[in-house]
Formats: structure tokens, C-alpha cells, sequence
């Protein structure tokens, strides 16, 4: 199969897949590299300025490809399913969840009903007339994923494909719903492809994975044999950068990024980011079969021929505990309008250390550091810095607390402004309440960018010409330059791939060092694992647990803690005897 | 989150759609109050004295001098205001200077016959614009699509009087000579006895009101047909037919509601032009003649009937706006 752009840059090339009824295949690889565009096309389907230039999709023994338009209808109703990465967005807003849900039924009216209650049953949502009258609005994000995958499954279809389904979930919705998946698949003898940029959840749910880059098959087999032995560097890669929560460690981020459309090497794809590349990688190798597994590449020998995978660090070397805290809080409420937030929320940044607050969604976590940054007007409590009181709305904050506390968001996206260069955004946080000269604030942008691993050249470009990582990097250079003694950080890296997740891990792990103190916030216990020293655990507002971060992690006390990690999903240990240098890693 | 009753959400959701109404209210009880206090200090600027205008040059001082005071015309500039204000709260609009007729009658007829006209072209706009920026937005980018975008530049660009008297010349006068160029009807009868004297006057209202909403419409549709429920829609194997009238255009719709009422206050402001350009016997050719006439009440009655239209129409869209807004907010505040 292959899909090109109306002007004939190929999207993805040449791709096959095949799998048994029941079975589950992973397709994984970074954002920009085909697999949503592969999902789409399975049914038939391009996006606007896309064509499916040949190929055939044939599911049970209809060929999706060869299908008139009516037909084509009929067999997305019937035969092939599709569930959306964000179901707030994929479910029309206007619509009842009864007509959502029956639509693509045929029948009369009671017997649609009937079969929308069965359903609603066994994906576990309630069945009553009047939870059918709700709109997709009114219902959790986990209840809107339960509608969408009952929505696919509903006409007993025979695939049904899965586009990132989990991504934008908490990780005991996400649970839940991956069970709902697995269910759905042995009950109905449901076939599924399941897409994903996140290789915990694949290898929690696949039997078979693809890997993709750059719109190409790189590696495709056995979940089992490509867990064990990854052959493709690109594989090795994306597992190295995958965080553990057992243990921390050296995480190695892919340098370079995901080529655009027609941008790639004209040799092997992956050739200008692999860290391997010889002389034969500028002809374009051919999917060969290597152990089990079929390979892109011109040495697909098990990964161990390569060197050792996985570093163990430390933590940076103990500060003595009686450190004085940099910025402290005490009793802090917080309320949105009448509700209460947070509750007698207290807690210390010690300088050189990483204390992470960790809660699902809801829990009250970006409040507590939007009350800390001084954002969150409706706040009571008290903030210290360095040991003297710290007002609570920044409005009332002197110029050199402001500052001191450094905030970075999630959205590196929306945080950077879109109409002023890199070095412009930099020089513009500088310029605050210091009368610098244009020569200085030049050196010192410089100085932040290289600190970020960022070439100073690219200052004079605009956030939109940068990848992801770039911008969530930039945007921590912005706060760096005011020379800040905290940094508050908020779910920095939700949004980013994992092998971007890990080389912003390894520059805020090199700016502990430097002596800063950061509050990290996140849902991701593995991140947490990979960076903070102690931990807080927010539920629902109140402070459930606290302390040093192998202490919670490995012997969580509070019922909430122990939830939260058993529904962590972790790469699943490969066979030990055969793979000792992979038992380690996990 | 929310923990309260769907009743008390109900409840709840319709006090924040009218809280912010009532205000509104009064703040446009406040507009019109000033609306009537320009408008007679406007009607009392106009060059020309009343007295001399309706006696004739041929009156002695004495004349104008009775007549300015049986008018009050002799009073200070607030009593008059005070007393004008005070009959309309008692539902007296003072008499015409210029026939002696009660301003009331005049007013009737006219707000008849101008809201007659109005309404048949709303009638026709809303739908009709649907229609058009629907089909706009499905050929996107082709011919049609380009030639509807020149079309709605021009059409917005030229004033409504030139599009009247280019519609003249087309069916009345030059061209073809199916539709009368002058919309005569006698007062006392309804409009819709003569409806080849509304077509006209109602086209041209009715050209640039399509031209304008029918492009909001293709947006919209441009946007919402864009929307992953849309491919979603698609991908779950609807017909065409339904992922448009069910999927799409309720959701395409609900922005352009509070643009529509817009689009109708415009049209009855604009109803004065091309009354006057098609002598229509409605409020607007009743302003123009009370005008000429230094008809001071008569002027000052058509305007504030004029203002309290546009200003109810507007109060309708923001009020259409605002429960868009607090049905968002209710169902994130639920999620």
C-alpha cells in the first residue's frame, strides 16, 4: 500500500500488513510518521490533498480498495471500524449518544435501542433512556472513549482500528479502557490495530507490532521477539528512551527529527539520526527477514552487537538534608469560584533537588503550581522564598522574586509567541526590570540556548520552524535566562514523543546539577522516577502521601499511590535468559 | 465534577443565560432614553423654523409668535423634551405639524408596511444564504465556490441604492418592464395585496444580506465539515446527505444565528434607503417626508421606532450568543 500527496511526495510507502482473526497488531513510530496516515488509509480513506496511490486492503474477503462509494459506506459500517485519538473531538457535539450510537444501524427503532442498551452494557456505561438522551459533552473523557469504541463495535464490525485511543487518558482510565479493548477482542473475536506512539501500551496490548518511520515499515514482528530482540536501531532507540519506573536511569533521546513529507534520506530513511550508519546505509535497504522478524536494515543482527543498552544513574550526590528550602508552602487553599481546589496543601524546594507532584486529572496538581507562580487568584495560605514571605498573587511580588520562580508550561505550542523570533522571546524575558545592553542580552541568549543543547543560529527563527523539543526547549532557555532559583515545571513533557520526553529529562536532570531547585509536575510516575528526588501525591485536592521518591515508589502506603503505579503500564520484562542485557534495562 | 441535580444545573444553566440578559435590558432601556434625547435635539437643530415653514412667508411676527406658542415651540429646550418624553410614556405621540394627523396613525401604517417588507425579505435571506454558502462550501474552491466570492465582494461593496436602481433599470424601465419602478400602495391596504410592488424593494434588501451571511455560512461549513466528528462521520460510513444535515449543519449554524440577527437589524436600518428610492409607504419614506416638512414629531417618533427596532434585534443576537456560551460552559463545567 502506498499513499502520496496530490503532488506525488510519498506519504507512506509500500507498506503491508497481515494479521489472523482475534489477533492485535501495534503500529508504533514518532508523531510525523505515517502511522495515523496508515490507519486512515486501511479504510479506505485520505485526508484532504492525500490519495491512495495503490495498494489493497483486503479485510475477511472484501478489498476496501476496489469497493464503489456506496459500498465502500456499507463496508465502514460493517466491516471496518475506526475510534479517534480524541473522542471530545470525534464526537459530534450536537448529537445524542442514542443517535451516535445507532446510525449505523439498520433495523427499527426498538431493536436499535435494544442493541445500543447491549452495548452500552459491555463497555460498562449505564443503559437508561436518559443516559442515552446525554450529549458527548456532558460525559467524562473516559465515558466519551467508551462511546466512541461502542460506536465502532456497535455493527459488529470484523477490524476495528484504533488510533491513539489511550494517549489523551489518565493512566486508570487508560487501564480501563485498554481492558475494555483486550475484552472486546477475545468476546467478539474482534480483530484490531492499534496505534500509538507510547511502546508500553503496544506491548501491553499487541500480539503483532510495526514499527514505522518516515512513512516505512522499519521492523515488523512477533510483539515478543521485537520486545526481546529489537533489530532496527530506530526500534532500539524509541525502547531506550522509554522511561522506567523501576529504576533511574541514562535515557537517550533520538537527536535530529522525524523527516517531513518527501524530506527523508535518499538512502536508508533513518540513516541521517541513527548512530550506526555505515557506507551501505545510502542505498535504501530492503525489508528482509532476520530471525523472525522482517528488518529495514543493512545489519539486522540482535541489538547486543551494538554495545551495552542501558546506564544506571544516581542521584546527584546527596545535599545534606538540612539545606534550607528555596520556596516553601504552608496551608495553601486554593478555590474556583465557590469550590474548594486544594486542601492544606504544604510543601519545600530544596536547591539541587526535584520534588514532583503527581495526580491524575483533576487532582488539583496545576493549581497548586499556578497558586505557587502567583496565577491562581483565589488562594489562601502562606509562600516563602528564601525565607522570607512570599505574596500570593505576582501582581504584588517585587521584581527580583518574579524573577527568581521560573514557570514552564505544557504547551511549548501556545507558550512562545508565535510572531517574535526565539532570540526576540529570550531577550524580551531578559529585558525585564534590567537595563541591559543589546551587546549583553545577545551573549546571554546565547549562553541559555547552548545551555539547552541549542544551536545560538537558531535564534533568529520563529517557534513554528522548530520541532516539538525545540520549542519545549527554547522555552526553558526563556525561563533560564532571568537566572532562576526555582523552576516550575508543568507537565513539560505530556505532549511530546518519548524520545523528545527523554532528551528534556536528561536537560532538566543536568540543571539540577547546576544547583536549581524544580518543582515537577506530571501524571507520569516514570518520568517521575527519571527525574524528582521526593514526591507529593495529590488526590482529589489533599496531600495523600509524601517522601522520599524510592520510598513512595517502591512501598507506596496510601491506597491511591498503590493504584496509581499498578496502573502505570511498563515495558513487560523480556525473557530474562535470553536477553540479559535487556532484563536490566527493565 | 458537579455534583449538583440535572434540575439545579437547569437551573442554574438558565440564570446565567439571563442574568446577564436583564442587564443588557436595562442598559438598552438606558441607549434609547439617550437615542430620544439626540434624536430631539438633532430635530430641533435643523435649520429652518417650524412656525415660518408651516404659515408661509406671508405670516406676520404675531402669527408665528401665536402659533410657536400653541406649539411650545416658546418653552426652554428641557420642558419640551420632558413633555415630548412624557406623552409617548403615556402612549401620546403629539400631532403632524404638517397635516394635523395624530403621529400614531402615521406610525402605524408605516411600521405595517415597513415591517411587512422587512419580514419577506428575512423570509427569503435566511434561507436562501443557507442555501447558497451550503452549496459554496461543498464546491469549494471550484468554479462555483469562486464565482459566488466575486459575486458577495461586489454586492457588499455597492451601495443599496445602486443595486435598487440597477434592478429599476433591469425590470421596470430600460430592460424588461414586468415589475412596477415606483411601489405604490394606498394607505389603509395591506401590502400583500400588491406583491409586485414588494418584489423589487425586497431583492435589493434581500442581495446584499445573502451575500454577506451566505459567506459565514460557507465558512462555517468549511469549518465544521473539517472537524475530526466529521471524519469520524465519514469513516463511520454515513451518506453524504446525512453527515451534511445531521452532522454538519447544526453545528455549522449555531455560530451564524447571532450574525443573522445582526444581519436583520442592519436590514431594517437599511429599509429607509430603499423605501425612499421606491417611494414604499413605510417608516423610512414617512421620515424622509416628515424631514422635508420640519414634521418634528413625526421625524422624532419614525427614528425611535427605527432605533427600538435595531436595538431589540441586537438584544435577540446577544441573547442567542449568550446561551451558546453558557451551554459551552455548562457542559466543560459537567465533563
Amino acid at each position: 500500500m502506498t499513499v502520496e500527496r496530490s503532488d506525488g511526495a510519498l506519504v507512506i510507502e509500500d507498506v503491508s500488513l497481515a494479521l489472523r482473526v482475534g489477533e492485535v497488531m501495534g503500529i508504533v513510530g514518532e508523531s510525523g510518521s505515517g502511522k495515523s496516515t496508515l490507519a486512515l488509509a486501511l479504510l479506505g480513506y485520505a485526508r484532504r490533498g492525500l490519495r491512495i496511490a495503490h495498494g489493497s486492503v483486503r479485510v475477511a474477503e472484501t478489498d476496501m480498495l476496489q469497493l464503489d462509494k456506496a459500498e465502500l459506506r456499507a463496508a465502514r459500517r460493517e466491516v471496518v471500524a475506526y475510534v479517534a485519538q480524541d473522542p471530545g473531538a470525534a464526537l459530534n457535539p450536537m448529537l445524542s449518544l442514542e443517535t451516535l450510537l445507532t446510525e449505523v444501524l439498520a433495523g427499527n427503532r426498538t431493536e436499535k435501542n435494544a442493541r445500543a442498551r447491549e452495548i452500552l452494557r459491555k463497555v460498562g456505561l449505564p443503559d437508561d433512556n436518559s443516559f442515552l438522551q446525554r450529549k458527548p459533552r456532558q460525559l467524562s473523557g473516559g465515558q466519551q472513549q467508551r462511546i466512541a469504541i461502542a460506536m465502532a463495535v456497535i455493527a459488529k464490525p470484523r477490524l476495528i482500528i484504533l488510533d491513539e485511543p489511550t494517549t489523551g487518558l489518565d493512566v486508570s482510565t487508560r487501564a480501563r479502557v485498554l481492558d475494555l479493548i483486550r475484552q472486546l477482542c477475545i468476546s467478539d473475536s474482534l480483530t484490531a490495530i492499534y496505534v500509538s506512539h507510547d511502546l508500553a501500551v503496544i506491548a501491553n496490548v499487541a500480539d503483532h507490532v510495526t514499527v514505522m518511520y518516515g512513512g516505512q515499515v522499519v521492523e515488523q514482528g512477533c510483539m515478543q521477539d521485537v520486545l526481546s530482540a529489537p533489530r532496527h536501531p530506530y526500534t532500539r532507540a524509541l525502547f531506550d528512551a522509554v522511561p522506567s519506573i523501576q529504576a533511574r536511569q541514562a535515557l537517550r533521546p533520538i537527536h535530529g527529527r522525524v523527516p517531513g513529507v518527501g524530506e527523508g534520506p535518499s538512502g536508508c530513511i533513518f540513516s541521517d539520526r541513527c548512530e550506526y550508519v555505515v557506507e551501505e546505509c545510502s542505498v535504501r535497504p530492503a525489508l528482509n527477514l532476520a530471525g523472525n522478524t522482517l528488518v529495514r536494515c543493512v545489519r539486522p543482527e540482535p541489538v547486543q552487537t551494538f554495545g551495552a543498552r542501558s546506564v544506571a544513574v544516581g542521584h546527584p550526590a546527596c545535599r545534606p538534608t538540612e539545606t534550607r528550602p528555596i520556596l516553601e508552602a504552608r496551608s495553601i487553599d486554593a478555590f474556583y469560584g465557590n469550590r474548594q481546589i486544594l486542601f492544606d496543601v504544604g510543601l519545600k524546594v530544596e536547591p539541587g533537588r526535584c520534588l514532583a507532584v503527581v495526580g491524575e486529572s483533576g487532582s488539583g496538581k496545576s493549581t497548586l503550581s499556578r497558586c505557587l507562580i502567583g496565577l491562581h487568584g483565589n488562594v489562601t495560605g502562606q509562600l516563602t522564598l528564601d525565607g522570607r514571605p512570599l505574596p500570593l498573587t505576582v501582581g504584588l511580588r517585587d521584581q527580583n522574586a518574579r524573577l527568581r520562580l521560573q514557570y514552564i508550561f505544557q504547551n511549548s505550542n501556545a507558550s512562545l509567541n508565535p510572531r517574535r523570533t526565539v532570540g526576540a522571546s529570550l531577550a524580551a524575558a531578559l529585558d525585564i526590570g534590567r537595563g541591559t545592553t543589546p551587546k549583553r542580552s545577545g551573549t546571554v541568549v546565547a549562553k541559555a540556548l547552548e545551555r539547552v543543547g541549542i544551536s545560538p543560529d537558531l535564534a533568529t527563527r520563529y517557534p513554528a520552524e522548530l520541532s516539538g523539543g525545540q520549542r519545549q526547549r527554547v522555552a526553558i532557555a526563556r525561563a533560564l535566562v532571568a537566572e532562576p532559583s526555582v523552576l516550575l515545571c508543568d507537565e513539560v513533557t505530556s505532549s511530546l514523543d518519548v524520545s523528545v520526553q527523554a532528551s528534556v529529562i536528561e536537560l532538566l536532570r543536568s540543571l539540577l546539577d547546576d544547583g536549581l531547585g524544580m518543582l515537577f509536575v506530571t501524571h507520569d510516575l516514570a518520568v517521575v522516577r527519571n527525574i524528582a528526588d521526593s514526591v507529593v501525591v495529590l488526590s482529589a485536592g489533599r496531600i495523600v502521601e509524601c517522601g522520599d521518591i524510592d520510598t513512595v515508589l517502591s512501598s507506596p502506603r496510601h491506597p491511591y499511590t498503590q493504584s496509581l503505579l499498578t496502573n502505570m503500564l511498563q515495558l513487560p520484562s523480556a525473557d530474562a535468559g535470553q536477553e540479559a542485557s535487556v532484563a536490566t534495562m527493565l | 465534577m458537579s455534583v449538583d441535580s440535572p434540575n439545579d444545573s437547569a437551573v442554574i444553566g438558565v440564570l446565567a443565560w439571563a442574568w446577564p440578559l436583564l442587564g443588557r435590558l436595562m442598559q438598552g432601556v438606558l441607549t434609547l432614553l439617550a437615542v430620544s434625547l439626540l434624536i430631539f435635539l438633532a430635530a430641533r437643530a435643523l435649520p429652518g423654523d417650524v412656525a415660518n415653514m408651516i404659515l408661509g412667508q406671508s405670516a406676520t411676527q404675531d402669527q408665528l409668535a401665536a402659533l410657536r406658542t400653541q406649539l411650545g415651540l416658546d418653552q426652554p429646550l428641557w420642558w419640551q423634551y420632558l413633555t415630548w418624553l412624557g406623552g409617548i410614556l403615556h402612549g401620546d405621540w403629539g400631532v403632524s405639524l404638517a397635516n394635523g394627523q395624530p403621529v400614531a396613525e402615521i406610525l402605524t401604517l408605516g411600521v405595517r408596511n415597513s415591517a411587512t417588507l422587512s419580514g419577506v425579505a428575512l423570509a427569503v435571506m435566511l434561507p436562501l444564504s443557507l442555501l447558497v454558502g451550503v452549496i459554496a462550501a461543498q464546491f469549494r474552491d471550484g468554479f462555483v465556490d469562486r464565482l459566488f466570492l466575486g459575486m458577495s465582494m461586489v454586492a457588499n461593496a455597492v451601495p443599496d441604492f445602486v443595486t435598487g436602481t440597477v434592478l429599476v433599470a433591469l425590470f421596470a424601465t430600460t430592460v424588461l418592464h414586468v415589475l412596477p419602478a415606483v411601489s405604490f400602495i394606498p394607505p389603509g391596504d395591506s401590502p400583500f395585496s400588491y406583491p409586485d410592488a414588494l418584489v423589487l424593494p425586497a431583492i435589493t434588501v434581500i442581495i446584499p444580506g445573502v451575500m454577506y451571511l451566505a459567506r459565514l455560512v460557507r465558512v462555517a461549513v468549511i469549518d465544521v465539515m473539517a472537524t475530526e466528528y466529521i471524519q469520524t462521520a465519514i469513516l463511520k460510513g454515513m451518506s453524504p446527505s446525512r453527515i451534511l444535515f445531521r452532522h454538519a449543519l447544526p453545528n455549522a449554524v449555531a455560530p451564524i444565528i447571532p450574525a443573522a440577527s445582526l444581519v436583520a437589524a442592519f436590514t431594517v436600518g437599511g429599509v429607509v434607503v430603499v423605501e425612499y428610492l421606491f417611494a414604499y409607504p413605510g417608516i423610512g419614506s414617512a421620515l424622509v417626508d416628515a424631514v422635508t416638512n420640519r414634521d418634528l414629531p413625526v421625524i422624532q417618533a419614525n427614528v425611535l421606532v427605527i432605533a427600538s427596532a435595531y436595538f431589540i434585534l441586537n438584544l435577540i443576537a446577544d441573547a442567542l450568543a449568550q446561551r451558546d456560551d453558557a451551554s459551552t460552559q455548562q457542559g466543560r463545567s459537567q465533563a
